[in-house]
């Protein structure tokens, strides 16, 4: 599975005929991959061109049957309908201050947990992982009106800070867990080599270990700004006049006519594949590089 | 060494990010509500089409109020929470009498001088006295009322049973046009009914089928005429799209032409017939044994306990309840006037199908109002729920009916004992609503 | 000093809980079994004579006990996948992350465009000729078809989650384990079986927990999709708690949830242990 030459074709004695069945073989498994690539490829994307060609297709087009892949007319007006409307500007600006907020604290908060889980061997451990579930595992709607009870008496009710923290709770499961798994596959001799050399323990945790963590992460933070930006209800239960994009707008985007429910579908799609395009480079930063 | 340099530079820019966010995330974000005024909260015309096509209208009619919307389940907590903190942030609300009526316990201001102060506008009896909420005080002031009519396109028309008048169809004439509209559609059903999660099928059980069939709603809820009805519901449902426990608004069904007639609220059938209206008729709701039974939606608007303005809150409530304004939200978001207001001929064409049918709907001469009910408060959703468990037994799990009815009406009696209320039309306001 | 700080890096993510979700989450258990003050299991009784209370808790096991496993073994494989450096790998990549961007009511609406019977699917089938009206596949009385298009729609939404987690453990895992492993002539079922999934294990724990924790809670798709026609038990704590306006009732669904969320965890901590020693 791996570039390196074969220990078949670097091994020679003397020089017996070429064995090319290796060769055909592993051709054969990279036609394999690549076929299963693009199934898989087509399962993931598919969907979201269909939903985008819904988004664009004119009213009529969408109520024809059988539908023919490709809309027989298009029409912008329900995408633009949704740009256009009363407060979508600024809500996608709060959406956007309320994910960078709550990556950035859940990294803040969760990261060092998520360290200690991974290097330290203590009693209570697993009560801890399973105390930091209790608030993914409980339906938050359970809890919406305490939560908006609070927050109105600390007067931060209505605000993105107060978004910021009901969604910096909501990620700190994924953040700690996540970070702990990786941070656990770092190994300590790294660790303890940079201390030796001189390093403090916070600088030999912050040269070493995160860079070597970066993908794991960029994936809690790619969780963690997916999470805000797709989080309708405590959104909505927190705040009133400055709203984020989910809770302006998908609140009720199911009860829209057909054509705005994809329109809709599709215009809070489109941020959100952009910001992925953005992360996804440092996902894989770390393909192919010999690190260890 | 360069890398370190490097290294706390980033380290720097990084600190120096997290220092902005921190002083950045105290400030409140950017307003959402346009114009920043007054914040009038409201759980109708939620799409943004709706909301927008309101929002202009309410632009014209006063200046400084913002409409926020809210799905009607956090809405009541909203409110509750607010008021229960001290620190109410809406200016007006706005909602079904069903969102208002359970925050008539000390959550809404006394509006009852604010109706006096109105004048009378002609607001129907049965509104004022729904917004008493079961009280002696008025809560909410009616905005504007809506019904439920059939909607059917040329296709499905065509296959009515002669000598049928469409527009006095009874329950049995409306069985046999859908028995003959699948048997000419190769026995794919053409009628839909919205029994989706969102869909309002249980306001035709108890608004519209019962009444006709018994007269009344709750009081003979278990009685032998209505076993009838439920079993005449099981043969419709047979020949009803099976699709139709995913249709929530009848209006997309319709014009995609899944199905061809479909019964629903006046709004969510609205869109149905704009494409091409001469192909479309809007039909009052089918009449039973006991007459035509019809319900009426009323929409109020109510003003919260220590509101933000509530001088505002008055001029918006005075200014909506003009017969202009109403005849203006009929054509921006088709909710037909709550006060008396002359029709204009020249509406759009899918409204004005909607204002015939529902004009012939009322003045039916064997016509039964019903209302939804009164003064249940927070309890009220279950009532609707009892209807639609009913439904799902019956009709989709095709348990037996009379053990179904008996079953669900102790379910209904034990919420009238908690609350020992009078009924509420169509059945007779005795001193404690009992089913019989 | 070593057994202080653990907890000092815990103190700010505990604070942060019990400061937001304590009291809360706290009112809410004892709601489920209080009634004017009084301890009562009467809330429980109406739960459990709900004709949908059961239904969903059938639902929802059937649902998570199908779909994690699969989107276990998908996201694995995908990771393996891409470990092969395919062409275009890194297009691959970012379109089978996409799906992770995607709100659970969006990709409901997306199922819904073509699953529905005149959707995208329905159209293909009578386009090719191989069905005259298409298939019924949300159809109430088709328990199967609904089972069916859930399990695909949610295999599409939340297979990334565990793909994502994946991917970043694999790439911790030093290339010379595999690649000495294939000097000694391991097949490559043997270096997966004895180096890969080993190594994978604190990822794949952590998937698992989250995975399953997530997809309790997921119903969005389902409501999009079949109503409340496959109810599920998120679905019913929104049903009690925002329609019926019962939060007693809604806590104890809830709770219910909770305390399957809470026993797969622990089960998961227990079996999937993360390798002593192996690092």
């Amino acid at each position: 599975m791996s570039t390196e030459t074969r220990p078949a074709e670097t091994t020679e004695r003397t020089l017996p005929p070429v064995d090319t069945a290796p060769l055909r073989r592993r051709r054969r498994q990279a036609a394999w991959v690549q076929a299963a690539c693009v199934a898989v490829t087509l399962f993931m994307a598919l969907p979201i061109v269909l939903i985008g060609l819904s988004a664009i297709s004119s009213r009529a087009a969408l109520a024809e049957f059988p539908k023919p892949f490709l809309p027989s007319e298009y029409s912008f007006d329900t995408l633009l309908a949704f740009f256009e409307a009363t407060g979508t500007v600024p809500a996608l600006g709060n959406s956007v201050l309320a994910g960078i907020y709550t990556v950035f604290w859940s990294l803040v908060v969760g990261a060092p947990a998520g360290y200690a889980l991974a290097r330290h061997a203590f009693r209570g451990k697993d009560a801890y992982q399973v105390f930091i579930l209790l608030v993914r595992a409980l339906p938050i709607v359970v809890l919406s009106v305490p939560l908006a009870t609070m927050f109105l008496r600390l007067d931060v009710y209505d605000t993105v800070f107060a978004v910021t923290l009901v969604h910096t709770t909501l990620a700190l499961p994924t953040t700690v867990l996540i970070t702990a798994s990786i941070f656990v596959s770092v190994p300590t001799d790294l660790e303890e080599a940079a201390q030796v050399f001189g390093c403090t323990r916070w600088q030999a945790a912050r040269k070493v270990v995160v860079p070597l963590a970066l993908p794991g992460l960029a994936a809690s933070s790619i969780f963690t700004f997916v999470l805000s930006w797709n989080e309708i209800l405590g959104a909505t239960v927190v705040t009133l006049g400055h709203r984020t994009l989910p809770a302006q707008v998908l609140t009720a985007l199911d009860e829209a006519s057909t054509a705005y429910r994809f329109a809709g579908g599709f215009a809070l799609i489109l941020p959100a594949l952009v910001f992925i395009a953005v992360m996804r480079r440092y996902l894989v930063n770390m393909w192919g590089t010999t690190l260890r | 060494m360069p890398a370190t340099g490097l290294d706390r530079r980033a380290f720097l820019r990084a600190a120096g990010l997290g220092a902005l966010a921190l002083s950045a995330s105290a400030c409140t974000g950017f307003a959402t509500t346009g114009n920043g005024g007054m914040i009038f909260l409201s759980t109708q015309f939620r799409p943004v089409d709706e909301a927008e096509a309101f929002r202009s209208l309410l632009a014209r009619t006063v200046s400084g109020v913002s409409y926020v919307t809210i799905e009607d389940g956090p809405f009541a907590g909203q409110v509750r929470s607010q008021i229960d903190a001290g620190s109410t942030q809406i200016g007006l609300l706005g909602g079904l009498h069903g969102d208002l009526a359970p925050l008539a316990d000390g959550y809404l201001e006394d509006v009852t001088d604010v109706l006096a102060a109105l004048g009378d506008r002609g607001w129907p009896a049965e509104y004022l006295e729904l917004a008493k909420a079961g009280t002696d005080r008025s809560w909410y002031i009616p905005w504007a009322n809506a019904s439920y009519v059939l909607a059917a396109h040329a296709d499905a028309l065509q296959h009515l049973p002669s000598g049928v008048d469409a527009n006095a169809l009874t329950y049995d004439d409306f069985l046999d046009w859908a028995i003959a509209a699948r048997r000419a559609n190769g026995n794919r059903p053409m009628l839909g009914l919205p029994a989706g999660p969102e869909g309002l099928l249980h306001r035709f059980t108890q608004g519209y089928l019962l009444p006709s069939f018994t007269g009344g709603q709750i009081t003979t809820f278990r009685s032998r005429e209505a076993a009838t009805a439920w079993e005449y519901l099981r043969e419709l449902w047979a020949n009803c799209s099976p699709t139709s426990t995913t249709y929530d608004f009848m209006q997309e069904p319709l014009e995609t032409g899944e199905v061809g007639m479909a019964w629903d609220h006046v709004v969510r059938l609205v869109d149905a017939p704009e494409r091409d209206p001469r192909n479309w008729r809007m039909l009052p709701s089918p009449r039973g044994p006991h007459g035509l039974g019809y319900m009426a939606v009323v929409a109020g608007l109510a003003i919260p306990k220590d509101s933000t303005d509530p001088d505002l809150a008055r001029r918006t409530i005075d200014e909506l309840s003009k017969p202009h304004t109403q005849v203006g939200l009929l054509r921006s978001n088709s909710f037909f006037p709550a006060v008396a207001a002359e029709i204009p001929q020249d509406l759009p064409p899918a409204i004005k199908l909607e204002a015939d049918a529902v004009k012939r709907q009322q003045e039916a001469a064997d016509s039964i109002l019903s209302l939804p009910p009164v003064g249940l408060g927070t309890r009220e959703g279950e009532v609707s729920k009892v209807f639609q468990d009913t439904f799902r037994s019956i009709v989709l799990d095709r348990a037996d009916i009379r053990t179904t009815l008996d079953g669900q009406a102790s379910v209904l009696q034990g919420i009238l004992d908690d609350l020992k209320v009078p009924c509420w039309a169509p059945d007779p306001a005795a001193e404690r609503c009992e089913v019989m | 000093m070593r057994l202080r700080s653990p907890w000092l890096l815990l103190l700010p993510s505990i604070v942060l809980m019990l400061a937001l979700f304590g009291w809360p989450l706290v009112q809410g258990v004892l709601s489920a079994f209080t009634d004017d003050g009084g301890f009562t299991f009467a809330h429980w009784e109406r739960l459990f004579g709900d004709p949908y209370f059961l239904r969903a808790l059938r639902n929802t096991l059937l649902l998570i006990v199908i779909v994690v496993p699969v989107q276990v073994v998908l996201a694995v494989g995908m990771a393996l996948l891409m470990q092969a450096r395919p062409r275009f790998a890194s297009g691959h990549f970012y379109l089978w992350c996409v799906p992770l961007a995607i709100s659970e009511l969006a990709a409901g609406l997306v199922w819904l465009s073509i699953f529905d019977n005149r959707g995208y699917l329905n159209s293909l089938l009578v386009s090719l000729g191989l069905s005259e009206n298409g298939v019924q596949w949300l159809n109430y009385e088709n328990t199967t078809t609904m089972l069916l298009t859930v399990v695909i729609a949610e295999l599409w939404r939340a297979t990334s989650l565990v793909f994502v987690i994946v991917v970043a453990g694999v790439q911790m895992i030093p290339r010379e384990y595999d690649e000495a492993a294939q000097v000694f002539g391991a097949t490559f079922w043997q270096r997966l079986r004895h180096v890969t999934l080993p190594l994978l294990g604190p990822s794949l724990q952590v998937a698992l927990i989250l995975r399953t924790i997530l997809a309790l809670q997921a119903f969005a798709v389902a409501q999009a999709l079949t109503g409340r026609d496959f109810p599920l038990l998120v679905g019913e704590t929104y049903e009690w708690y925002v329609v019926l306006q019962n939060p007693a009732v809604a806590s104890a669904v809830a709770l219910v949830v909770l305390v399957i969320s809470l026993g797969t965890a622990v089960l998961y901590l227990r079996t999937v242990r993360q390798p002593e020693g192996v690092r």
